[in-house]
């Protein structure tokens, strides 16, 4: 069982998915990692460790008919496994207003430059079709300090909202 | 004063409910001389509850006087401790030493009011926020049998991080 690889699969989401899609997986005699499984829109992503003995092929072979049935893409690659390396994050920031295209790029971007490690990011569109409403979370650790961090989002001016917060994680 | 082993999830030891403490000798404070002494050698630990060591008692420690950021009583031994008071809810990060390479978010209570006794068997009463009551908040847990593996919650779930509205309330 010396193999990893990330499956990711993709297609609109149904119930069921996950259960068909790990059930299929049990039974061809693999291990799961980790993983993120989450409705994007009306799709539903799936991105998973999993360990086979087999190569590549012999893994999407046994997850190919669960996948052809649930109408999902599915694509497999090969990776180190890494287990057991956590990186707990030491910042947290949100970020939300009007959906304009580039506020990632521009906010990632300048959190980036100051030193963020991103482990985490999530964003949403809320609000209405007319009027939507972005709102991104992202966790990180912030290799130059928080203080870097503030500095790089004070840049960004009054066009975006956002707020930055320090995470003190309780051990004990 | 010894390094105590401490257990690790799943050890069945870590889900009992632990017994109120009765007497306040010279035993006792040697056991909580062990525990500070575990809880230094541990990485970066701000607290550790007496049954994450076997002893099913209810003594827990805590000390968050080493993140700048927390406010605090400094290090306190808390023995029969009840919350007798709670208020506001919010988001924040927690690992345990007895559940390694895992860390998550949990919803606690943001200011909370505690009484408890001190090795002598002193009672003391204490009002607490954020970062040290979220610590107390984990280790009080500890000793009713809950890790806070029983209680993370979504990544989404993300609650404002001052003033926040209870969950229910969502
Ligand atoms: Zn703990």
């Amino acid at each position: 069982m010396a193999n990893w690889y990330m499956l990711t699969l993709v297609g609109p989401d149904r119930p069921g998915i996950v259960a068909r899609v790990t059930d299929a997986l049990y039974h061809g005699g693999c291990n799961l990692g980790e993983a993120s499984m989450l409705r994007l829109g009306g799709n539903f992503t799936v991105s998973m460790m999993v360990q086979h003995s087999g190569d590549a092929e012999a893994l999407a072979a046994a997850v190919a008919p669960a996948a052809h049935d649930l109408g999902l893409h599915l694509h497999v690659d090969p990776i180190r496994g890494e287990l057991h390396r956590h990186v707990v994050p030491d910042v947290r920031v949100r970020v939300h207003g009007a959906d304009r295209p580039g506020i990632v790029a521009r906010v990632t971007g300048a959190l980036a430059a100051a030193g963020l490690d991103i482990t985490d990011l999530e964003s949403d569109v809320a609000g209405s079709g007319e009027r939507p409403l972005y709102v991104l979370r992202i966790e990180g650790v912030a290799q130059h300090g928080v203080k870097a961090l503030r500095a790089a989002l004070a840049g960004l001016g009054d066009e975006v909202d956002v707020s930055l917060e320090p995470v003190d994680t309780v051990v004990g | 004063m010894a390094v105590l082993p401490v257990l690790t999830y799943p050890d069945p030891r870590l889900k009992r409910v632990a017994e109120p403490v009765e007497r306040f000798d010279d035993e006792l404070r040697a056991f909580v001389a062990d525990l500070e002494c575990t809880m230094e050698a541990g990485p970066a630990a701000v607290g550790i509850a007496a049954p994450q060591v076997g002893r099913l008692q209810r003594l827990i420690l805590v000390d968050v006087s080493s993140r700048p950021r927390a406010a605090g009583h400094g290090r306190l031994v808390l023995i029969n401790p009840e919350i007798t008071a709670w208020e506001g809810h919010v988001v924040g990060r927690e690992g345990c030493l007895s559940v390694p390479d895992y860390t998550g978010n949990v919803i606690r209570a943001e200011r909370i009011r505690l009484a408890a006794r001190d090795a002598h068997g002193v009672l003391t009463e204490y009002a607490m926020e954020g970062f040290e009551a979220r610590v107390v908040q984990h280790e009080i847990d500890h000793l009713d049998g809950l890790l806070f593996l029983d209680r993370v919650v979504s990544r989404r779930a993300d609650l404002r991080p001052r003033g926040g509205r209870s969950p229910a309330g969502r």
